[in-house]
């Protein structure tokens, strides 16, 4: 087994055996489900779909995900167990690497548990169930990338307060950079800067998902975005490994 | 080859502050090393570099004849590193620990469980493999750091106060176990408790001010001064006077 697959496992199973996993799974499906059927008009819009389930993921993201990854290296470092992982013969991308892929296998986890939903609209109506299965991967790209974020910056600080308040902040900039307040904003001034916020946004991307489009070039921002922010944790962490 | 650890002019340092001042000096097959020198001598600063965790400001070390600069993942298989305060994952059960740092090694199936067996044989963990680490006393939670250095049989051993926290027993069975594998392996260890040096070292390392004042054998050590005590103390403490003088 690679050696980052050796540490996803240990990592995944550190969250069962700690109220970690089920305080954040049980918030994530308290709040998914009730702003989907209250806010989200669930059952008045009348449609066989989740669109309104959709559109919350990414806001529930945006404040659950910093606080899966602020503790990343920070309870390592202050555990001192990072001296421990980083002294074991794996190369150090691996180590970072592993810890990523056990917290975005852990957001899998939450959303698969969204299932009676899908359950629900099967039973209500005929939905596409491809738009669905698409949304759901968009949600998970997301979720990455916010993970990626929120696990660069934990590097960089050993305070977990300062690691989740800035990743909610950067993962705000990247979610709101395409909404149209933000564009609307900048085009009547900084027209070339609008281009660039709808380029870098997340939530952007996320639409084309929910309406069921899988396109190759949202694949690859997705890919590229979360191996940024990867390459940037590993870079950070080489230079404040002892702080 | 016999030198195990080769330390070449290494050198760290924070800002402005030199925390390790040039050190050079190699351990061979067969010696057990013991590094002393007063808190913040820079003790931790140097094993941490050995190890790997810290890259060094200049200068190299080679465990086994593997840079530790250029070829990282290499030395770190040839070496048993318990770091400052042996930490462990709290939430794990002590074979769960130790399997993990197995499967990184590389062991896998039957020859996994033998080196976690065989580890815990060791350090005297069998009677709470299948307890959480944070349950345990201090004592325990050193050994199951101990385990984790010994698990592949390396043959470098770098071990930061192995002894510190363990009461009058730990101690002496820590040491006889330092003292059984030390034929065939290069064994550092760093300590505050001068009696431990005469007990299981070779050879003594003394340094100060990041740099090595003295490098003898304990018994030498003993000789020239009263106790290894008293040679500490006027080692350590005229080089900060010597430091001090040349500031002013």
């Amino acid at each position: 087994m690679a050696p980052a697959l050796i540490v996803a496992r240990r990592e995944l199973a550190g969250y069962f055996a700690t109220p970690v996993a089920y305080v954040f799974i049980v918030i994530f499906l308290v709040l998914a489900g009730a702003l989907t059927f209250t806010l989200g008009n669930f059952f008045e819009r009348g449609q066989a779909d989740l669109q309104p389930f959709f559109a919350f993921v990414p806001w529930l993201f945006l404040f659950l995900v910093p606080a899966l990854t602020m503790r990343l290296w920070a309870e390592e470092r202050r555990l001192g167990t990072i001296e421990l992982l980083l002294t074991l013969p794996l190369p150090q991308w691996q180590a970072v690497l592993g810890k990523f892929l056990a917290a975005w296998a852990f957001c899998a986890i939450a959303l698969l548990l969204t299932f009676p939903l899908v359950v629900t609209v099967n039973l209500l109506g005929q939905p596409d169930n491809g738009v669905i299965l698409s949304g759901y991967l968009g949600c998970l790209l997301v979720a990455g990338a916010y993970l990626a974020v929120g696990a660069a910056v934990s590097a960089m600080t050993k305070n977990q307060v300062i690691a989740f308040v800035l990743a909610v902040a950067l993962c705000f900039v990247f979610g709101a950079a395409g909404s149209p307040v933000v564009t609307e904003f900048l085009s009547t001034r900084l027209p070339v800067l609008a281009d660039i916020a709808r380029g870098i946004s997340v939530a952007e991307r996320f639409g084309g998902f929910t309406r069921g489009l899988v396109a190759a070039r949202d694949l690859v921002f997705f890919a590229s975005f979360i191996g940024f922010f990867l390459f940037l944790n590993a870079v950070v962490l080489d230079h404040r490994k002892a702080d | 080859m016999s030198e195990l650890i080769e330390i070449e002019r290494l050198t760290k340092r924070f800002g402005g502050f030199t925390a390790v001042d040039d050190i050079s000096f190699t351990v061979a097959r067969g010696e057990v090393l013991g590094f002393l020198g007063p808190n913040g001598a820079g003790k931790s600063t140097t094993m941490r570099m050995l190890a790997g965790f810290m890259p060094p400001s200049s200068g190299t070390a080679r465990i086994c004849g593997a840079d530790i600069v250029d070829q990282p993942v290499a030395a770190k298989r040839h070496l048993g590193f318990l770091p400052e305060g042996a930490p462990t994952y709290p939430e794990m059960t002590v074979t769960g620990f130790l399997e993990f740092a197995g499967r990184i090694r590389g062991f896998a199936g039957s020859a996994l469980d033998d080196r976690v067996a065989h580890a815990m044989l060791l350090t005297q963990l069998e009677g709470v493999r299948l307890q959480p680490i944070e349950t345990l006393s201090k004592g325990f939670k050193r050994r199951v750091g101990l385990a984790q250095a010994l698990l592949h049989d390396p043959p470098v051993l770098v071990l930061d106060e192995p002894t510190d926290g363990l009461d009058p027993n730990q101690k002496h069975e820590v040491r006889e176990l330092i003292r059984r594998m030390a034929p065939e392996k290069a064994i550092v260890i760093s300590t505050h408790i001068l009696e431990e040096v005469g007990a299981v070292c070779t050879r003594a390392i003394i340094i100060a001010r990041g740099r090595v004042v003295v490098d003898a054998p304990p018994a030498v050590l003993e000789e020239e001064g009263s106790t290894l005590d008293d040679v500490f103390r006027r080692l350590t403490l005229s080089e900060a006077a010597t430091v001090t003088e040349d500031a002013s």
